[in-house]
Parts: C-alpha cells; structure tokens; sequence
C-alpha cells in the first residue's frame, strides 16, 4: 500500500538548502497537501519523491520500499506538472496511453485504460486534439488522465491547477480529489493557495525555507497554528505586540501597545515576555460607541470595503494599531467610515505567540 | 524601429532588401542565364558530361552520408555534453568547437598529414593507412561538419524543456525509451536543421577537399580540374565555360530540390513512436549501455576529429625550431606570398563582417518582425537562405560570370568581397533574426510607452539585447570567409590564404606548410579571442 515515508531529507541547490532535514508521514490513500509560498521547497520535495531528483540526505519510502535509487519510472508513480507537459507532438489518445504502453501492456489493455481514464475525465470527445487545441480545463484533465493511465496508486500533483482561471480551477480542484478518493489513491498536492488546499485536503504541511512548519488537518491548521506564519499564511489574522503582565494557570493578562490590557489563554507564559497576539478578523465583534466589557478596545472605522458575502472593515485602535474586521455583509448592522466602534474577542481565540527573535516582519514574510 | 520617421525607416528597409536582391540573389541566378548556351558544349561531349554528372553525383552521395553519419555521432555527443554530470564537460564543449575554428584548408593539410602522411596513424600500421580519395574526403567531411551538427543539437537541448522527458519517465518510461519516443520527436526540427547545415557544408567545401581527394572527383574539385585544365591549355575556353556553367547549374538546382524536399518531407517523418520495447530499451538505458556508448562517442570525436583537425601542430612545431620559422618571419621566399595572402584573408573576412552587419541587421529585423506583413516576409527569409545550400565554388562560378560579362570594369577584389558576402550572408540574418525574435514585443513596447522613439528602442534595447549575437553571427562570418576557397578560386586570381596553402600542398614542403596552417589557426584563434574578450568587458545581458 502506498504510504509515503520522508526521513529527515534534505536536498541542496549550490548553496541554497531548498529542502532541509524534512521528515513526514503520508498515509495511504490520503489527500496530502504541501502549501507554502513560493521557494519554500515544496515542489522539490515533491520531485524528490517522484524521483525527478535525488536527495542528498535522508530516506524516502513509498510503501516499505525504500526508492532512494529507484528511477522515477520504476515507482509506480503518476505526476502531474504545473505546466501539463503533454507531449506537444502526440493527440490526447497518444498522450493518454502513452504510460501503458511504454510499461509493455498489450494493445487491447492498454486501449482499455485509455478508455475508462477518459471516460473519467470526459474527454472522449477530443481524442483527436493535439494539446495545442485544447482549453486550459482540458488540458489540465488530459494531464490527470495520463497519470491516471500508467495505474499508479501514488498520484503526485505539482500545482495542477496553477494555470487556469479562478472559476475552472474551483470545479477542477473538486473534481480530482474525486478521483483520487473514487480509486483509492494516496494523492500529494503541491500549491501555495491555502484555500484550495483548505478545501480538498484530508491534511496540510505547511512548509516554509525548505522547512515544515505545522502538520494537520485543515481545521486544525486554522483554528489553532503553531507559530505566527501559520497564522499568517492559514486564513488571515490581525497581529498585536504586547507584553506579559500576569499569567496564571489558564489565562494570561497581556499589555498591548498603548497600555491596553487584554486577556488570552495562557501558552505557557512567562511575566515580562513579549508576545505577539493573533486574531482571526472574523473572531472581532464590534458595536457602535464606547463599550467597556472583557478584551474589548476602542477604535474608529478608516475604511469599509464591500466584498459580496462579507463586509471588511480596518479599524484605527486607540493605540494606532491598525486591525481588520470581517462580518457577514447580510447579517447584523454596517459601520461607516469615521465611525467611533468597539472591538472585543474572546480571549480563547486570540493566539499567543512569543514574539519572534527576527522581528515580526520577516517572520510572517512570504518572500 | 530603425528611425521615427516613416520615410527613412522604409528607406533603410528597402535599401537592405535592394542591395541584397542586388548582390546577392540575383548575380548568381542571371550568371548562370547569360552563359545558358554554352551548355551545349558539354552536351555535345558526352565523356565530360558523364564526367561532370558522375563528380556532382559524388558530392550529393558524400554529403548525404557524412550528414547522416554526422547527426547519428552528434546526438550522442550533444547529450553528454549537456547532460553529463562531469564537470570535464565544459572543457569537453569547448574541445567540440575547435575544428570550427581551424580553416579548411588547415584542416584539409592536418588530415592529410594524420590519415596518410608517415608520421601519422599509418606509421602505426606500416603502410599508408588512408591514401587521398573518397574515403580520405569522407573522413575530412565529417570532421568539419559533425562540430555543426554538435553546436546545433547542443542548442536545442539547452532551450528544450525537460519537464516532457520527466512527464514521460514518471508515467514509466527508462532514459533510452524516453528521449527516444519524446525528447527527440519534439526536436525534429532542430535536427533536420543540423543535417540540413551540415549537409550545406559538406556541398560548399573546396579547398580542403582538393588536397584530400586525390583522383576523386566531386562537383567542386570538378569544377576546379576544369579551371586548371583550361589554364594549362589542355581544354579551349569555350569547353571549360560551357563545363563550369554545366556543373554549377545542376549543383544549384539539385541542391535546392533537395533542401526543398527536406524541407517538406522532414516535418512528416515518422519516427517509430508506437512501438515500444520496454525490455531491450530498459538495457539500452542503464549503465553499461551508457558508458559504452559515452566511450564510443569520445572515441569517435577524438580520434576522427579532434586528434586529425589538431595533427597539423606537429609539423608547425617541428618547423619553429628549423629553418621555415626565419624564413617566415623574414618573407623569404615563399613567405612572402603567404603573408600577403594572410592580410587579404583578414582584411576581406573584416570587410564582409562589417558589411554583413550594415546590411544584414535590417534585413534580419525585417524578417523577424514581419515588417512587411507574414507573407512577404516568410518568403524573404526562404530566400535568404538560398545561397547558404547553393555550393559556394557554384555560386562564385555563376556570380564572376554575371560581373565579368556586365561590369568588366569592376576590380577584382570587389568581387572578392561580393562572393563572399553571398556566401556569408544568410549565416548572419539566420543568427541575427532568430535574436530579434527571442526578444518579446513586450519589452520593446514598454520601451515605447516610456517614451522612446522607434530609433531609440532599437539602440537601447534591441542592440544591447542582441549584443552577444551579432558577435556570435560576426565569428560565423568572419570563420567562414577566412574558410572559403571555393567561391574565391571561381571570382578571381587573388590568393587568399587557403589558396595559396592548397597551392603549396601540390608543392609539397610539409614543414612550410605545417607552419602556414599553424600561423593562420593562430592568428584566427588571436582575433576570435579579442572579439570576445572585447564584448565581455562591457557586461553580459
């Protein structure tokens, strides 16, 4: 059963560590996603697995082969590129069942699996089609296909859905995770798009300079990240620095910019440390005027944005700390801009992190 | 995009496409027509027709072959240089390049002297081991042309995209299968474009062919054996016209069939994609397959082309501690010739560049930018490259008549130049234009957004931009000019350098000539280093 096993792998390029001292579990037939911004080795920890390139330390297993030697074409693997690479040259037939037949499979097996990978990604009309004359959608499904064809049970996805539009790409991103459950695939899904790996994924590694930050499942990631990047790349959040005035067994009484006092759930704290507080924008509530009440701080609207589903508000802090709101647009009241409000949260939902020694910036960079 | 104003703009662009109607299209074409009736001559002869048909037949046969071999011994070649991981292979790159640098006519000697002359492979063997005829033209061909091939397919599989040759090794494809059913079809192009080139070379090559051919006869060497017959009065001049037209008409027109159905017909080959055996190709793929295939191909590069282009030092060494080596410095003799001849090479190869990047660049901008719509400007560019498959001893044949009929008055070095100025040409608006093509409208545009006038964007982006190339497309010329024998023994009596050294080859003074081939490479070696340590100190783009 194809389970991925990566042991503290490391791969450098010249001086660059793109991939470094990784070690990661992906269980067989799960929806794996590797999500980070770009350069943060994700992709070439995928082509590490695939075989496309070696490592220069460490240990991959898919099942309990070890394949550290073992050439990309003999791990009975499927990939598919971010550019689709379908061979410029041959129809969607020939791209299709181009896997069987180079692993020697009869005509008759080989047009079979042509056949039902085809009919799976609805493309029996275009069999004829040279990439060239194939929509984006299309294209990115003869790529599925083809991988689908060669019947590996380790489907690798170097951002499948990169090159097209927002809409295809929505339809898309549902429609292979399908497959990949329908034929009980283990399946590993590169992107730096957290929503689409939000969506589709069974779990995340979120990875950044070659590193992997926090693994877990969707809601997890979100609801309670392990560091101010994930924070900051999973979902959005408002950052707020402060210092530990007090804390006690379960709560932890911090001074934000300002003297402002708010309270959050203790994260092992200690007196005097500075912290940094994240809040998602949609955990704020806010009410018109001056309110006092647990963690709530005063603020005047700068700018409202209308999004659709949701109203955004940036609110100016009495302190000149600058946060964002998020309340669904059609539910409860709109603010203007100049308006004096009230923020408040519940202190369970305010993440408290030790402010990182390279500063805030750099730390919540995507660079 | 060479001046704001319309009206020079399409000035400059007509007078480019003028002046190449003028010199170069057109002159070997109405050559060819104004001595159209001396043909009968040789049709009244059927021995020299035979004759001639046999020694044109010779030049396609060789060149078929030899391209042929050259693209089957190049691929393996280009492949390692490009995706070995030794780090040798930079030194390996540059060894591939060396022939392209050695004159012909040097490397026509260097052959003769490795293959047939005492100190040799033969003395190894104890007798002569290849004695000039086909066989030694043969070898000669290929040594010049397979560096071509290399340089062509090397290009390719740097600009090509891996990620097709990894889409197939995932879906389980070995090495061997993969660039074989998908790496190379998607090259096609690349390819038919090397074989066409080396196919051109092998057509054109003159001066180091007569040295190595011996009794074999192919359609230059033919056309020169005319030439010397009719100057020692063997055959009457209307004889030695009627033979000279004869040849130079049929190597035009076959060669330019040929190009056409290569041109036609390459696109369409089919290569053996279906069928795939996963056991024989699994073998080819790994280990011993590839490490004795590596060593063939060195092999082969070493010891038939590298070790036989560079054998002429020998010689050249052996003559600097001996008399030749004062005897050169002070002109003695011979020498002095050779000097002469060495200057009006480099002088005429400076000439030709310089024209050749005056007239050529808006011609290679016209042909890239489709200035004149897609049509026009596709067949200007099929045009240009007429004279690059025309045999350039034909072409000179052709060209000399036309100027020597209509203008008798011109100096002969002006048809020097012109010779080989039809000769160089379309090497550097191929060079040129495929520059100007790699640089996105784009970044003209904004250019132009920024403010500046058409004349301004081709002298801040397009020049610099395209920097590197008009060197690389001046080097092309420049070789190919100092190369060129055939085209200057048809247009005139000058000696350029591998002229007078074809001449003292049928003297016979190993040593003098050791040194003379020595001196040219060296020379030639000199001015290509400078040119581009010159443009590198002006940073890279």
């Amino acid at each position: 059963m194809p389970d991925v096993r990566i042991v503290n792998v490391t791969k450098k390029f010249g001086k660059i560590v793109a991939v470094d001292n990784v070690s990661l579990h992906i269980y067989d037939k799960e929806y794996f996603s590797l999500l980070g911004p770009s350069g943060c080795g994700k992709t070439t920890l995928l082509r590490l697995v695939a075989g496309l390139i070696q490592p220069d330390k460490g240990e991959i297993y898919i099942g309990d082969k070890l394949v550290n030697n073992v050439p990309p074409e003999d791990r009975d693997i499927g990939f598919v590129f971010q550019t689709f690479a379908l061979f410029p040259h041959m129809n969607t037939w020939d791209n299709v069942t181009y896997g069987p037949r180079v692993k020697g499979f009869d005509t008759e097996r080989a047009n079979t699996i042509g056949h039902e990978v085809l009919e799976m990604v609805r493309l029996h009309e275009r069999l004829d089609a040279f990439p060239s004359e194939l929509s984006g959608g299309m294209m990115q499904r003869t790529a599925v296909a083809r991988a689908l064809a060669a019947g590996a049970k380790l489907l690798l996805l170097d951002e499948p859905l990169g090159q097209l539009d927002a809409k295809v790409r929505n339809e898309l991103r549902y429609e292979i995770r399908r497959m990949a459950k329908d034929l009980g695939l283990t399946a590993i899904h590169v992107t730096h798009d957290q929503s689409e790996a939000m969506a589709i994924s069974d779990r995340i590694a979120v990875m950044k300079r070659g590193k992997i930050l926090q693994v877990g499942t969707p809601k997890e990631q979100y609801m309670n990240p392990k560091s101010i990047f994930v924070a900051h790349f999973i979902g959005e959040s408002n950052f707020l620095e402060g210092y530990v005035l007090s804390e006690s067994d379960k709560k932890a009484l911090i001074e934000l910019r300002g003297g402002i006092k708010v309270s959050a759930v203790n994260n092992a704290m200690k007196n005097g440390e500075r912290v940094v507080l994240a809040i998602r924008p949609e955990v704020f509530a806010i009410e018109r005027g001056a309110k006092k009440g647990e963690n709530s701080v005063l603020g005047v609207i700068e700018r409202v944005s209308f999004e659709g589903t949701n109203m955004q508000y940036e609110v100016r802090l009495e302190n000149q700390d600058l946060v964002v709101v998020v309340k669904p647009s059609l539910i409860g009241e709109w603010f203007n801009i100049g308006e004096k409000v009230t923020l408040s949260f519940p202190p369970e939902k305010a993440h408290v992190f030790t402010y990182p020694e390279t500063g805030l910036r750099e730390e919540t960079s995507v660079e | 995009m060479l001046s704001s104003k319309k009206a020079v703009k399409y000035g400059v662009y007509l007078a480019a496409i003028t002046v190449f109607f003028a010199l170069v299209l057109l002159p070997p074409i109405l050559g060819i027509i104004i001595k159209w009736n001396t043909m009968q001559q040789v049709l009244n002869q059927p021995e020299l027709m035979s004759r001639a048909l046999s020694a044109i037949e010779n030049s396609f046969t060789v060149a078929l072959f030899v391209s042929t071999i050259d693209v089957v011994a190049g691929i393996p070649m280009a492949w390692l240089i490009t995706r070995g991981k030794s780090k040798w292979l930079n030194v390996l790159d540059t060894f591939s390049d060396i022939p392209f640098i050695v004159p012909t006519a040097a490397l026509g000697y260097s052959l003769l002297l490795f293959w047939n002359g005492s100190e040799g492979v033969s003395a190894l063997f104890g007798s002569t081991l290849v004695s000039p005829g086909w066989l030694l033209v043969i070898l000669l061909h290929f040594t010049f042309s397979y560096p071509v091939v290399v340089r062509v397919v090397v290009g390719a599989l740097l600009d090509y995209k891996r990620e097709y040759e990894q889409a197939s090794r995932t879906l389980g494809a070995p090495p061997f299968t993969a660039s074989r059913t998908v790496t190379f079809p998607i090259l096609k192009f690349s390819l038919i474009a090397a074989f066409i080139l080396a196919f051109a070379r092998s057509m054109s090559e003159t001066g180091a062919t007569i040295m190595v051919a011996g009794m074999f006869e192919n359609g230059p060497v033919f056309i020169q054996n005319m030439k010397n017959d009719f100057s020692d009065k063997i055959i009457n001049q209307a004889t030695y016209e009627g033979s000279i037209v004869f040849a130079s008409f049929i190597l035009i027109v076959v060669s330019c069939i040929i190009f056409a159905l290569i041109r036609i017909f390459g696109p369409k080959l089919k290569l053996p994609l279906k069928r795939v055996w996963p056991h024989a190709e699994r073998k080819l793929s790994y280990s011993k397959a590839t490490s004795s295939r590596n060593g063939i191909t060195l092999l082969i590069f070493f010891a038939i082309v590298l070790i036989p282009a560079l054998f002429v030092a020998l010689p050249a060494f052996e003559a600097v501690f001996t008399q030749p080596l004062p005897n050169a410095v002070f002109g003695v003799g011979i020498w002095g010739e050779y000097w002469q001849s060495l200057i009006l090479s480099y002088t005429l190869g400076a000439v030709v560049t310089v024209l050749n990047i005056i007239i050529g660049l808006p011609m290679a901008i016209l042909v890239a930018r489709r200035k004149f719509g897609t049509l026009p400007s596709a067949i200007l560019d099929l045009l240009v490259n007429i004279p690059l498959i025309v045999p350039s001893i034909a072409l000179g044949v052709s060209l000399a008549i036309f100027w020597k009929e209509n203008f008798p008055f011109i100096p002969e070095m002006w048809l020097l130049i012109f010779a080989h100025l039809a000769i160089t040409y379309p090497y550097f608006v191929r060079s040129m234009s495929a520059a100007v093509e790699r640089i996105s409208m784009d970044t003209e545009e904004a250019a132009r957004t920024l403010g500046a006038k058409p004349l301004g964007v081709f002298r801040t982006i397009i020049l610099p931009l395209t920097k590197y190339s008009i060197l690389s497309g001046a080097i092309i010329v420049f070789t190919r000019s100092v190369s060129e024998t055939g085209a200057t023994l048809a247009v005139t009596t000058l000696r350029t350098a591998p002229v007078v050294l074809v001449n003292w080859v049928k003297q016979k003074a190993p040593l003098d000539i050791g040194l003379g081939c020595g001196f040219l490479i060296l020379f030639s070696f000199i001015i290509l280093l400078s040119l581009r340590v010159i443009v590198r100190g002006k940073g890279r783009y």
